[in-house]
């Protein structure tokens, strides 16, 4: 049974899911992968660098839309760069784990109630989504024209000049389709296979 | 010499959305195998419908359309800068009719080119000398989720105790393909170069993609164990996206380069499922491609 979940979602519904849970998501999420997360990270987590006025517009308009909403670690085919009619052609997850550094902070900074990916994420995420609570959602890889059709509309980009992959894409989604695979209780799919994996790979290395 | 730039780009589309047929019948018979209701099986089902679609539709496969990699076998008549040239305009063209993502970042200042023109090694373009009048291009598209968990084992490596024989080669293969677990989109292929410098140890790991998936390696020892390779892989039970199933590595192939007397690289290039190539042959005026 798939469940329909509608963005924002609240932390009760968070903590209904389960790793396993197949899920389809509708409503407004932002894409953001590496440079986003640097950015958000270096300007105005740990400050590193000096926020500019356009870094605090940008703030200023995506904190209500990621308030208990979802980041989507993706960078997507884009058509229509010329015109500005956006059209997202293909958009897949890309490997989550490599934001595992920043990826709690965000979480917390953000109030999210998880992210989207592939790959899974570590323990210090596992832990700020059962603090959070939050949930990480695995999209399948390299499903991109399936996973774009679930997308119906591009509303609007911060920092194209990111490059279109590491932009962030404000867009509707309806019926995105993705399984938990950590939830808010701890539990992480991947650790479980990575456990097993380890067991099976060191009998036929012994 | 000719304008080849529509061939070129015709290439390039038919990589980005069209996968290989013995590519989509390995995801078939993996899809058979794995447990009714599973992720695994999920998962493969909607790999499959994703095939599928972007045949029909004529988009992208995956949003990460790689590195384009040519591997040119040009007669002499070839003016290989000429030739060089078309493929770059191909490739930015491929790039504005969405076929292919930006990709080319400048590594320092993180800034995308936006046409997928880098410098000498983006688009990747490696010559050969063709003996006949044929001109072949082959191009494969390969993504950066898999290309992050490519691994190199310098031998002999205590840890995994493996020596410079068949044997060690198994064990760095198993030790990568634990190492990725489901990060490289698996279930995927494996291309395995032994021996070379640290180089062309990555090179050949990556030209052995250009194998026809069902065709048999000429060495009978590395023809056993690359089907030893992919049976053990299997049994690690990582799966489909790392969800836990029967399915991880789909092909294994194996090419071997002299090496020094001091160093005996293994390196391992894996494949994600959206194993994208397809080849170009041109006979005179006409074009094939497969």
């Amino acid at each position: 049974m798939k469940k329909h979940l509608t963005i924002p979602i609240s932390a009760d519904e968070i903590k209904r899911l389960h790793v396993g849970d197949s899920v389809l998501l509708s409503g407004v999420i932002m894409t953001g992968r590496d440079a986003f997360h640097k950015w958000i990270h270096d300007v105005f987590i740990n400050k590193t660098i000096p926020s500019t006025q356009e870094d605090l517009d940008i703030l200023k308009q995506i904190k209500p839309l990621l308030d208990e909403g979802l980041i989507y670690h993706c960078g997507p085919v884009v058509s229509g760069l010329d015109s500005k009619q956006y059209h997202f052609v293909a958009a897949g997850p890309t490997t989550s784990v490599r934001e595992e550094p920043y990826q709690a902070d965000v979480i917390k900074f953000l109030n999210l109630r998880g992210v989207i990916g592939k790959g899974g994420m570590g323990q210090k995420t596992l832990e700020s989504c059962h603090e959070a609570p939050a949930v990480y959602f695995h999209a399948i890889g390299g499903a991109a024209a399936l996973i774009a059709e679930s997308i119906v509309e591009v509303l609007g980009v911060h920092k194209l000049e990111f490059g279109v992959p590491e932009a962030m894409w404000i867009i509707k989604v309806k019926d995105l389709p993705v399984i938990v695979t950590m939830d808010a209780h701890n539990a992480s799919l991947h650790t479980t296979i990575q456990e097993r994996s380890k067991a099976a790979v060191d009998t036929l290395l012994t | 010499m000719r304008d080849y730039t529509n061939e070129l780009l015709e290439l390039i589309r038919l990589t980005s959305t069209n996968l290989p047929k013995q590519v989509e019948d390995r995801l078939k018979a993996a899809l058979a195998n794995e447990e009714p209701g599973s992720a695994a099986q999920a998962a493969l089902e909607t790999i499959l419908k994703n095939v599928a679609m972007t045949r029909k539709n004529s988009t992208p496969i995956c949003q990460d359309s790689g590195t384009p990699i040519f591997y040119i076998h040009a007669p002499a008549f070839i003016d290989r800068d000429e030739l060089t040239r078309q493929i770059r305009t191909a490739v930015e063209l491929a790039t504005k009719q969405s076929y292919l993502r930006p990709n080319a970042v400048d590594a320092l200042t993180g800034t995308n080119t936006g046409n997928n023109l880098g410098d000498d090694f983006f688009p990747t373009i490696h010559f050969q000398t063709s003996e006949t009048d044929v001109l072949t291009i082959d191009l494969l598209l390969k993504g950066g989720g898999c290309e992050n968990v490519g691994a190199q084992y310098s031998l002999p490596d205590d840890n995994l105790k493996a020596k410079r024989d068949l044997d060690g080669v198994r064990r760095a293969a198993l030790d990568a393909v634990y190492q990725a677990q489901g990060e490289g989109c698996s279930p995927g292929f494996l291309g395995i170069a032994i021996g070379g410098d640290r180089g062309t140890s990555y090179l050949a790991s990556k030209e052995v993609f250009l194998r026809d998936p069902d065709d048999k390696n000429l060495n009978a020892d590395l023809d056993k164990l690359e089907d030893q390779i992919t049976t053990e892989a299997n049994q690690l039970g990582i799966g489909p996206m790392g969800f836990g199933g029967k399915s991880t590595v789909l092909g294994t192939k194996i090419k071997t380069a002299h090496r020094l007397p001091a160093s005996f690289f293994v390196t391992i290039s894996y494949m994600c499922w959206a194993y994208r190539r397809h080849k170009m042959i041109i006979i005179g005026a006409k074009t094939i491609y497969e």
